[in-house]
């Protein structure tokens, strides 16, 4: 198929009258790969796909395909193909003509058009349905209806706008592994816009998370999750919890910081600015119940809340100056001493799974 | 589950106590439903099947100068549909039909276009619609006669294009001619082209226009391959309307032509005020089987049932 291009977005803005969507964020997106921009609703990450699209003018900065500028290029002329949201399938059109569109509009002959077209809906399995309309089909189907659209005009980057959001959350898991796996065959690079932690996590091999119009941190979903460059990545990807403190003092490892209520935590790392409140995260699935090896590695807290989720129960304690620190533990070890809502339970963890974060960018 | 949690046991444990209370309460919940279709049903039958009735009936009728005679008769049909000049007058009334029909629906579809998709602030949109309609705030015929001052032989146009030097006489054809009739027409029937136009294209996605786009469509593509076909629907309740209104028009043609021109209409008008009420019923009956054979053909290429 067509050859990947890289994605390069150099301080790119968008302004709506008198607000700011997104703050000069700069990106690059590795030619082939597989990108999740990942935020909450409203951070930009729709504004800022749109902008590579062409579907959103760019009030500053610029936006690189390949070894071309395509900042003012129409979106048909980018190189990029894009999934909608809600697939924007022609409801007058059947299956086949629109996967043919593209084809038809720049006036490829009825019969090639739709040999091509047929050729794609067999990519994505869909031939058995070329002669349905859109309404016809299922959520699933009308995607991947939508997918062969998208592909047909042979895009250097594929552009993906929520596009597993519309899905029941079965086939939300289906669809993600095919995404993955036509990521793969077709060797493009693909940029999907998602609010879904889990989905990024699954997809990409890069993950940029976005907060109110800017960038907080874009890296290998693996570094997102085991070092959240601060306190904002920390609580959106969920596997931490944050806890802020004034810095107590240093040791060759790290900090210790105390925060309000009398207690001391120790974490690793540097922190970015000794005279700020330090931001400190501790993995939620390290933390165990039981007495802390060392001073500063734990807490005993008021139990809140329990959620047994099978193979794990997830306990929500409350402790002077902490709230809402969530504790995921096995349930071997849950049930070898179980403890109920209530009850005063000690919480500890090791010293490398509380790390130092970085200062919030804003 | 226990057998007092499951509500189906509930009626075999108390099986005389409960029946007959349900039955009334679903007997009231059926009344109820009649109820509601009740006024609707009743407006319908005492205003649209009951007046047809009667023209149908009446159109079977015998008649002299002075009087009706009821009777079974099929002259008055004979006589309509074999006289020449039935069919020149429905001639001339599809030639309105026609001619009207495709004015309205180009300027209704731009109209319409204007206001969906180039209009940005729904206020303004609301505010835009709502200029359109005021013509509709005066009556028909007031609105109707202000053309005879326009047009007139003395009226503001040929004024200004005698004193421009455009003309060297004042333009005759501009009043009382079928010029008129259908100048007329178009305005008064235009807006019941705006507005089911107008709704169709609201209710297109605009992610369908950008998908389009993005394949690569110019403006002129996304038109034609997209909001025309998808505005169809529009168009043809569009159609419905503005073919329906020209088909029963007489007022217009009559004031507009100077009585030159006839209409389907103006004829049964005529014959009334004749008081061959049989006869213009017979007319009637044979209008109406035209018109809704039309409305059926429209139906049966556009399928409007996405937009009730």
């Amino acid at each position: 198929m067509s050859k990947a291009a890289a994605i390069d977005i150099a301080s790119v803005t968008k302004v709506y009258g008198s607000t700011t969507a997104v703050h000069a964020i700069s990106l690059k997106i590795p030619a082939g790969s597989y990108c999740c921009l990942l935020g909450p609703s409203g951070c930009g990450k729709s504004t800022t796909l749109r902008m590579i699209a062409g579907h959103e003018s760019i009030s500053d900065g610029d936006v690189r395909l390949g070894n071309q500028v395509v900042t003012d290029l129409p979106p048909a002329r980018r190189g990029t193909s894009m999934m909608f949201q809600s697939y924007a399938l022609f409801p007058h059109l059947d299956v086949t003509d629109n996967v043919a569109f593209s084809l038809k509009m720049k006036g490829v002959g009825k019969q090639e058009r739709r040999r091509r077209a047929l050729d794609m809906l067999e990519l994505v399995h869909m031939e058995p349905y070329a002669a349905r309309r859109p309404a016809q089909l299922s959520g699933g189907q009308q995607q991947r209806v939508a997918l062969a659209r998208a592909l047909i005009t042979d895009p250097q980057a594929l552009l993906l706008d929520e596009p597993l959001s519309a899905l029941d959350p079965f086939l939300k898991v289906k669809m993600r592994a095919e995404l993955k796996r036509l990521q793969a065959s077709l060797g493009i690079t693909f940029v999907h816009v998602t609010h879904s932690q889990e989905e990024a996590m699954a997809l990409a091999d890069l993950i940029v998370v976005m907060n109110a119009g800017r960038i907080e941190q874009a890296a290998a979903p693996r570094r997102v999750f085991e070092q959240p460059a601060n306190a904002f990545v920390a609580r959106f990807m969920g596997d931490h919890n944050v806890i802020t403190g004034r810095l107590s003092s240093r040791d060759e490892r790290g900090v210790t910081i105390a925060p309000a209520g009398g207690r001391l935590f120790s974490a690793d790392g540097t922190p970015p600015d000794a005279d700020e409140a330090i931001d400190i995260a501790v993995r939620t699935d390290r933390v165990r119940i039981g007495p802390a090896s060392a001073p500063g590695l734990g807490f005993t807290g008021v139990v809140q809340n329990i959620e047994y989720r099978g193979s794990s129960v997830k306990l929500t304690v409350a402790g002077a100056g902490v709230d809402d620190f969530t504790a995921i533990v096995s349930d071997a070890d849950f049930f070898a001493a179980p403890v109920k809502v209530g009850d005063a339970a000690p919480l500890a963890w090791n010293r490398e799974d509380a790390i130092v974060l970085g200062r919030l960018a804003s | 589950m226990t057998a007092a949690a499951n509500p189906p046991a509930l009626p075999m444990s108390e099986p005389d106590g409960t029946l007959p209370a349900r039955r009334l309460a679903r007997f009231g919940r059926s009344a109820a439903a009649y109820l509601q279709a009740a006024p609707l049903a009743l407006i319908l039958g005492a205003f649209l099947l009951a007046p047809l009735a009667m023209i149908v009936a009446v159109s079977f009728w015998d008649y002299d100068f002075a009087r009706l005679y009821p009777d079974f008769v099929l002259t008055n049909y004979i006589e309509t549909l074999g006289s020449a000049v039935t069919w020149r007058t429905y001639l001339n009334t599809f030639k309105y039909a026609v001619i009207v029909w495709v004015l309205t629906l180009v300027i209704g579809f731009w109209v319409a276009y204007f206001l969906a998709f180039h209009v940005r602030s729904q206020t303004m949109q609301m505010v835009l619609f709502l200029v359109c309609t005021v013509p509709f705030l005066t009556s028909n015929i007031i609105r109707m006669i202000s053309w005879i001052p326009v047009l007139g032989r003395n009226g503001l146009v040929n004024t200004a294009l005698v004193d421009l030097g455009i003309v060297p006489a004042p333009v005759e054809w501009l009043l009382y001619s079928d010029f008129a009739v259908v100048l007329a027409m178009v305005h008064l029937y235009t807006l019941f082209m705006v507005t089911p136009i107008f709704n169709t294209l609201m209710r297109i996605d605009r992610a369908l226009v950008e998908a389009a786009r993005d394949a690569g469509a110019s403006s002129l593509q996304v038109l034609t391959n997209v909001i025309l076909p998808l505005a169809k629907p529009g168009m043809a309740i569009g159609t419905i309307f503005v073919v329906t209104l020209v088909m029963a028009d007489f007022i217009t043609v009559q004031v507009m032509s100077g009585g030159q021109s006839a209409s389907v209409a103006l004829m049964m008008r005529n014959q009334m005020s004749l008081l061959q009420y049989p006869a213009a019923a017979a007319n009637a009956v044979v209008l109406l089987a035209i018109v809704l054979l039309l409305v059926a053909a429209i139906l049966r290429v556009v399928d409007i049932r996405k937009e009730l």
